[in-house]
């Protein structure tokens, strides 16, 4: 992943690197010092019992994480079944966790100033998971709020 | 060095020497002469006298600059060596203790002067008692000795620099500078967990490789990876030995607790330790720590006695107490015996009964061991009174509960009068544990090892028939017990492929004290897995007891077989888990028969078998006389005796009996007598199965039962009798000669208690036995001409019984008659030809004709046949 660098970023305008992913059109990014790696599918086990949107158990270098489907999670349709999600590995307090998305994006710097809460009419379960908006030319970047996202049933 | 490394350094030095000097101190008790030691002892408190000084922590300084002036008076043979001195320097070391844990937790002394021990420590080192009169007047040394300007400590004995650091603060990472302590190094434990997280990555990778150049022809390649197994696997060896560490970590501190528990008692105990070198993860030594205290603490205060009481009792004044440790199986297993009083599983079961933790008839049904183990209940505590020591009702529990969290298990035998022995068997480590794979729903599972009692394959129409089922509920008959069973794939609601399957497997478990099957599509093989814990997002799921990544690099989750138990439904009761799986199967099996209600003062819904009367008859107020004080009628040209039943079940209420007009009598019949009960009303006949049951205290009554969706009352027709003071029962041996004693074994007292109705109407004497078990120790001592058991009786069932007294010198000719509550079933039909008959529980004429006639047989001399009463049914 590259970072894109924006030429005419000052020393005076904070700014922040987000790695980026897309679930349907949505366009997220999470801080990249809470994402610890991205990864390809992986085959899962399945946990018998659990809430739909925890799709199962992956094997991270001996570590066990737990995949949630970010379709599931933001009420969205489920994927197709030739679309092959791609894990996005956060670190959480309680170790790693997955999650599961369609497509990773680019790592982003974006600028402080261009930040702004999540707009109060964004569709509920959406707007409690999202922590703000970046508006970049052209796309809008949500920011998610992972901890929100862990905090599953 | 920064201060608070000083600090720290000088903490964990000092907790590692203390904790030798107080099994010094226990030691020097011993051998008070002992130069060694006493030197030792010294040193220790000198040297923390000494850093004291130097770290400015001055309290500290003064107390054990006075205990030092007592140590150096012992050791240059001043005074000697007494109980009193040994209590004060120790409590002196438990205040230096306490001080160092205030240091450590707000890097200050608590402040507090400890002026009292200090003015005792003065005094005692002031009393000088006589020199020991060979000793050498030696020159005391300058009492206040120049603090050391290092922090260098005092060589320790080899022994103890070996071990690792017992209760060592984590953040601990320093090195002493002793010329032995160079050989060891203090390592953090956390990397100790994260380097046995990696050698559990590298086994797996290793397993991988192993499988990949099994597909692979290369030679090099093949004896590259053999090496890496090797190598691989001595790696997981020694990593697991850094985490080991003796179990006399633990036990160092038990000479002292044995010794002031008895001094605190004033009973005399020798401890005697064994295997205090057997090795345990770290982990599992913190784990194991309380419990085990707590178990030692209750031997010294309840298990051993007073020496008195133990001359009285013929025993050596002093008891011991012993403790061992060994390896066995890839277990540890610790035994914890003394040589007490023992327990008695009497007193304990009255005093389970006494708090409600068991119902009466559980206590009846339970074995002396079951009883002895009543003590791992929690709100239990035997303790006639209850001392600072031990006996606030909270202890035993919590240790098993301890314990079965770090896998192991608990186990306490006792011989009354003879000791106790409490056995622990706990898993070396808690990272990798053995487990069984099995498939269902076309996922792997881990079941772990230590639940897992025996797996049981039925296969095809015969083996899906031995599945039965009362109502939906799936049970399978395993030697003579009913065993509640579970579908794995229905408990996790994946698939249903066990329906289809040709091969049954059943995994038979055992959570907690019980027991049960669980049905699973396949089982693979048992592995050594390591196991990790699954994310907060699962964490609510109680089936599982975490994850495990396979050998193929996938994972797999691990079942909480209690946890499985508890949600599947299998003990529907969680509460009642003394029920045994013999009770289990009893209760689903409702009881089908003819019932006679009426009513009686409160009692609305009396209930008595059918079976057991004679006739209802009415009778007109001016018929029924008196005659010796009691109410009679003149009845088929006998005189019929009336007892009014409402004055014995409500003593002192008004009886609206004696008002009914005509009155209501149920006519009872022993053949040759007959007797009559006054009762308001006669309500119903029915036919109903019973269900529900449960035991009474009152007396006059069974207990109580669900007869056609109403809670109804089941009169004891025995004792009303009996109340009356009929002599009826003993009577009735007039006509049928000597009374023939049948023993009567069956799980259910309530059952017993119909039965025993029917039978001693008919002049038969009965024993009573809840089991197998039961049934075989009072065989001997009793007469008994005729055995009567419930097909299902606890411990194996009739058929077991029958199998022992036939093997059994004296009692191989008892006839055993088999009853079932449901006759029809094709175990029963299957099991006849085993027994001297079978017949079904309720049916009284048959059992009666049975049971004479075999009576008959074994050659006592018994009533003619003829004289069996005949029920209204008939």
């Amino acid at each position: 992943m590259k970072v894109e660098q924006n030429p005419t970023l000052t020393a005076e305008q904070a700014t922040s690197q987000f790695a980026t992913f897309f679930v349907r059109d949505l366009f997220f990014g999470i801080e990249v010092l809470h994402v610890q790696e991205v990864l390809r599918y992986q085959e899962m086990t399945r946990v018998p019992l659990a809430p739909d949107l925890i799709e199962g158990l992956i094997n991270l270098r001996g570590q066990i994480v737990t995949a949630i489907d970010m379709r599931r999670r933001l009420g969205l349709a489920p994927r197709h079944e030739d679309e092959v999600p791609m894990n996005m590995v956060i670190r959480s307090e309680d170790g790693a966790v997955s999650l599961l998305v369609d497509e990773i994006g680019d790592v982003l710097e974006v600028r402080q100033d261009v930040y702004e809460p999540a707009p109060e009419n964004t569709a509920r379960q959406l707007r409690e998971l999202i922590a703000g908006v970046y508006k970049l030319e052209g796309k809008l970047l949500l920011v998610l709020d992972t901890e929100k996202v862990l905090q599953v049933a | 060095m920064e201060d608070r490394e000083i600090i720290n350094e000088f903490l964990i030095e000092s907790n590692e020497n203390l904790a030798r000097l107080d099994q010094e101190m226990v030691e020097l008790e011993a051998r008070p002469k002992d130069a060694a030691l006493l030197a030792s002892i010294f040193r220790t408190i000198h040297t923390i006298k000494g850093t004291c000084g130097f770290l400015g922590f001055s309290g500290l300084e003064r107390i054990t600059h006075l205990g030092e002036n007592l140590l150096s008076q012992l050791r240059n043979g001043e005074r000697e060596l007494n109980p009193g001195l040994v209590s004060l320097i120790l409590e002196m070391v438990d205040v230096v203790k306490s001080e160092l844990s205030a240091i450590e937790s707000n890097g200050a002394e608590s402040g507090s002067s400890h002026e009292t021990l200090m003015n005792r420590l003065r005094e005692a080192a002031d009393a000088q008692s006589a020199p020991v009169p060979e000793a050498e007047p030696a020159a005391r040394p300058p009492v206040a000795a120049p603090p050391p300007a290092s922090i260098a400590a005092p060589p320790p004995p080899p022994a103890v620099a070996a071990q690792p650091a017992p209760e060592t603060p984590p953040e601990a990472e320093a090195m002493t500078k002793s010329t032995i302590a160079d050989a060891t190094i203090r390592v953090d434990v956390g990397l100790l967990d994260r380097l046995m997280n990696l050698v559990g990555e590298l086994v797996l990778a290793r397993n991988q490789i192993l499988q990949f150049g099994g597909r692979l022809e290369d030679a090099s390649f093949g004896a590259t990876s053999q090496r890496l197994n090797l190598i691989t696997t001595q790696l997981q060896e020694s990593v697991m030995k850094t985490r080991m560490q003796p179990i006399g970590v633990v036990w160092n501190k038990f000479p002292r607790v044995v010794r002031d528990l008895s001094a605190a008692c004033g009973k005399q105990i020798q401890l005697d330790m064994e295997g205090a070198e057997t090795e345990l993860d770290k982990s599992i030594i913190e784990a194991i720590k309380d419990p085990l205290t707590h178990i030692v603490r209750n031997c010294c205060d309840h298990g051993i006695e007073t020496p008195d009481m133990r001359l009285r009792a013929g025993k050596a004044a002093q008891g011991t107490l012993s403790l061992r440790a060994f390896h066995e199986g890839g277990q540890v297993n610790i035994e914890i015996s003394d040589n007490g009083r023992g327990i008695d599983p009497v007193k304990l079961k009255q005093k389970a009964l006494q708090k409600g933790l068991i119902r009466p008839e559980q206590a009846e049904r339970m074995s002396e061991r079951e009883a002895v183990s009543l003590i791992f209940r929690p709100g239990f505590s035997t303790a006639e009174t209850v001392t600072n020591i031990s006996g606030r009702g909270v202890g035993m529990d919590v240790v098993k509960t301890n314990i079965e969290k770090t896998g192991g298990t608990v186990d306490i035998s006792s011989r009354p009068g003879f000791g106790t022995t409490v056995k622990i068997k706990i898993p070396l480590t808690l990272a990798i544990i053995p487990g069984l794979v099995v498939m269902s729903g076309g996922e792997r599972f881990v079941i772990p090892q230590v639940s897992l009692l025996e797996l049981v394959r039925l296969e095809g129409e015969a083996g899906k028939r031995q599945i039965e089922r009362i109502q939906s509920t799936p049970l399978y008959r395993r030697r003579g017990n009913l065993l509640p069973i579970a579908y794995l794939n229905d408990v996790l609601r994946i698939g249903a492929k066990h329906r289809e399957s040709d091969v049954i497997n059943i995994v038979i478990l055992q959570a907690e004290d019980r027991q049960f099957g669980l049905v699973v599509d396949g089982i693979h093989d048992t592995q050594e897995i390591v196991v990790k814990p699954l994310g907060k997002q699962l964490k609510s799921i109680t089936h599982y007891a975490g994850a495990t990544i396979m050998g193929d690099g996938k994972v797999a989750l691990i079942l909480d077989v209690p946890g499985l138990a508890a949600r599947s439904g299998v003990f529907t009761d969680a509460r009642d888990s003394q029920r045994s799986i013999a009770a289990t199967g009893e209760t689903a099996a409702s009881e089908r028969q003819s019932l006679l209600l009426f009513r009686s003062g409160r009692f609305e819904r009396l209930a008595v078998p059918l079976s057991l009367v004679a006739r209802l008859e009415e009778f007109p107020r001016a018929r029924i006389e008196r005659a010796s004080g009691q109410s009679v009628v003149q009845y088929r040209d006998q005189i019929l005796p009336l007892i009014p039943l409402a004055p014995y079940l409500e003593p002192g209420a008004a009886s609206a009996a004696d008002e009914v007009d005509p009155a209501q009598v149920v006519v009872f019949s022993n053949g040759e007598r007959r007797l009559g009960l006054l009762v308001d009303e006669i309500v119903d006949i029915v036919e109903e199965n019973v269900t529900a049951r449960q035991k009474t205290d009152r007396p006059g009554l069974l207990g109580s039962a669900v007869v056609g969706d109403r809670v109804t009352d089941f009169l004891d027709l025995h004792s009303v009798i009996d109340q009356f003071g009929t002599n009826w029962f003993g009577s009735r041996g007039g006509a049928a000669g000597t009374r023939c004693t049948v023993l009567l074994a069956d799980n259910s007292q309530f059952a017993r208690g119909l039965v025993r109705n029917a039978l001693e109407i008919a002049g038969f004497a009965i024993v009573e036995a809840a089991s197998v078990n039961e049934a075989l120790e009072r065989l001997p001592r009793q007469r008994v001409s005729v055995v009567a058991a419930a097909f299902d009786l606890a411990g194996g069932g009739a058929t077991a019984l029958a199998e022992q007294l036939q093997s059994t010198p004296g009692l191989e000719h008892v006839p055993v008659v088999a009853l079932s509550n449901d006759p029809g079933e094709p175990g029963f039909l299957g099991a006849r030809e085993r027994f001297a008959d079978a017949l079904a529980k309720f049916d009284r004429d048959a059992m009666l004709r049975s049971l004479l006639r075999l009576a008959a047989r074994v050659g006592e001399s018994l009533a003619p046949a003829e004289d069996i009463p005949t029920g209204v049914r008939s």
